[in-house]
């Protein structure tokens, strides 16, 4: 009895798990390796390595990629330096701190298409978005920050959702930190800045490596704000390596490439992911 | 000296929040203007407010039918969620074989597939099954998408009860559902309701498999905002109007849970 009821307690969390990781991933493995076009119904003939070497030779391939590690890379470096810089702004006490916390976290619970048509329309249209008019009232030439830096712009959006998420982290590790050795640190002499390199930013590294990994896995496949504002445009400029295979799948209706563009994006997720598991791991028991 | 501190702090950090939250803030107010208004040179801050933005978006884009399928397929995914994660989190709590972290990490790595792996494959299922643009397919990979968070929630909100309670409940001669409805449910209730908010939160705007998967019939309210994404004209009062009915729910509901809602995603590495 003792063995039984808890593993069939735990039976349809395994089995289902399992089934949704394993049965599309053969799938995928299987279609990777045929000619398999949607429109094209019919035998799905063997293809060998075909979908690989035209998804890779795909001249979006290449900037896909560019694009995904720029979309990675500023967005983590955004969140996290600000994310730090705004949690020890917030962390001391002052009037209406409790308030600042609220409206702080606002923009990480926004879902990303309302977030990517908010900024596209209401700050960065040309004409009458926010961002156009504070630039006339500088005397500047507002910037079309869609077409003219489509990348750029998908960045301040996922970053201004994620930048919350970090700060709200970094706050909580702040809670935990020794605050008689800061203040030991004060009176023996050392500066803020000193204060702040050998003290609050070792403390601070367990949760900046989290939030780094968290983001690498969600902005990996960051979709919905590129459907929604630029559609990969203009050209390739904003397409990263999800929208590209998305582009394959639902709009060439090419299975087959898909499915190759599929397993690159599992194996660069999974390089990331090893590195978290492997960090959460070690404070599991 | 202090005094300077204290007043340079508060100025800062809440010319940084404003700014931060302006464009919430913008969408707030625009929902309420004419379309006129919205688009006005120099941008309005003062003017009458009015509500005809929520009824066209209620007649034109049927927001109501879009609502709808939010919440029930969040709502049901949450539910089934929770009801075969619970008994798995439970089991691997309180009944720890040298199996357990092998397979804590393995459920966590499921989580790590980007979903655009598995579009194809989910999109040419559903299709043969005739449930592309259903809320049954949505309610599935809804909730197949969030169950390893929730395993892992709950799996650590159940370690910290005491397992000398579970033990006098057993000598007591308790069975093992009785000592689930008794002991472990009234003191994992907190566990539980945190991980259905972070769940609700997630199913609520996930939008790559909802754009995806579904569209007139069974779309989110994720799937009608992005809508309202053509490049010509200008609807900014009634795409606000109807990003606010979208989003302002759980903005709401994540202000009174934003700790657990961040710390479950963090998978409980960040305390």
């Amino acid at each position: 009895m003792s063995r039984v009821l808890p593993r069939s307690l735990m039976a349809p969390a395994v089995v289902s798990l399992f089934l949704w990781m394993i049965v599309p991933l053969c799938m995928t493995l299987y279609f990777s390796m045929v000619h398999y076009n949607l429109m094209q119904p019919g035998e799905h003939t063997f293809a060998g390595l075909e979908n690989f070497r035209y998804f890779v030779t795909d001249p979006d391939f290449g900037a896909s990629i560019l694009n995904t590690i720029w979309l990675l890379g500023a967005v983590i470096l955004i969140t996290v330096v600000l994310g730090v810089l705004l949690a020890l702004l917030v962390n001391a006490p002052f009037p209406g701190r409790a308030v600042v916390r609220l409206l702080l976290i606002s923009p990480f619970f926004v879902m990303p298409t309302a977030n990517a048509l908010l900024w596209k329309h209401m700050m960065m249209n040309p004409i009458y978005g926010i961002f156009a008019q504070v630039s006339e009232a500088f005397g500047l030439v507002p910037i079309d920050w869609l077409s003219d830096y489509p990348l750029l712009s998908v960045i301040i959006m996922v970053a201004w959702q994620w930048l919350p998420f970090a700060c709200l982290i970094f706050i909580t590790s702040l809670q935990s930190l020794d605050m008689e050795q800061i203040e030991a640190a004060r009176m023996d002499g050392a500066n803020a800045l000193q204060r702040f390199w050998f003290l609050i930013l070792p403390h601070l590294g367990r949760a900046i490596a989290v939030v780094i990994m968290i983001e690498m896995i969600f902005l990996l496949s960051i979709f919905a704000e590129i459907f929604t504002t630029t559609g990969g445009g203009p050209g390739n400029a904003s397409t990263n390596v999800a929208f590209l295979i998305f582009k394959e799948a639902l709009m060439n209706f090419d299975v087959g490439v898909a499915s190759a563009g599929a397993l690159f994006a599992v194996v660069l997720a999974n390089i990331a992911a090893i590195f978290l598991i492997r960090l959460i791991g070690k404070n599991l028991d | 000296m202090n005094d300077v501190a204290l007043i340079v702090r508060t100025i800062v950090a809440w010319l940084v929040t404003l700014l931060l939250v302006f464009p919430l803030f913008w969408l707030f107010i625009t929902a309420f203007k004419t379309e006129l208004q919205a688009i006005q040179i120099p941008p309005l801050i003062f003017f009458t407010p009015t509500l005809e933005n929520f009824k066209e978006v209620e007649v034109r884009s049927d927001y109501l039918h879009y609502a709808m399928n939010s919440i029930i397929t969040s709502v049901v995914s949450t539910v089934l969620g929770l009801l075969v994660a619970a008994p798995a989190a439970y089991s691997m709590a309180f009944f720890r074989t040298r199996w357990t972290r092998d397979v804590l990490m393995w459920m966590l790595s499921t989580k790590m597939m980007p979903a655009v792996g598995a579009l194809v494959p989910v999109y040419i299922m559903a299709q043969t099954a005739n449930l592309l643009d259903t809320r049954s397919v949505l309610i599935i990979v809804f909730t197949l998408s969030n169950l390893p968070i929730m395993v892992w929630m709950l799996y650590s909100h159940f370690k910290d009860i005491p397992p000398e309670i579970l033990e006098a409940a057993r000598m007591d001669g308790a069975t093992i559902w009785g000592e689930f409805r008794h002991v472990v449910l009234p003191l994992g209730v907190g566990g539980l309701s945190s991980t259905g908010l972070l769940c609700l939160v997630l199913s609520w705007n996930e939008a790559f498999w909802a754009l995806n998967l579904s569209s007139a019939q069974a779309g989110t309210l994720a799937t009608l905002i992005a809508s309202y994404s053509s490049p010509e004209g200008l609807f900014w009062a009634k795409l606000s109007a109807a990003s606010l009915l979208a989003i302002a729910p759980i903005v709401v509901f994540g202000w009174f849970s934003q700790k657990q809602l961040v710390q479950g995603l963090t998978f409980g590495a960040v305390k």
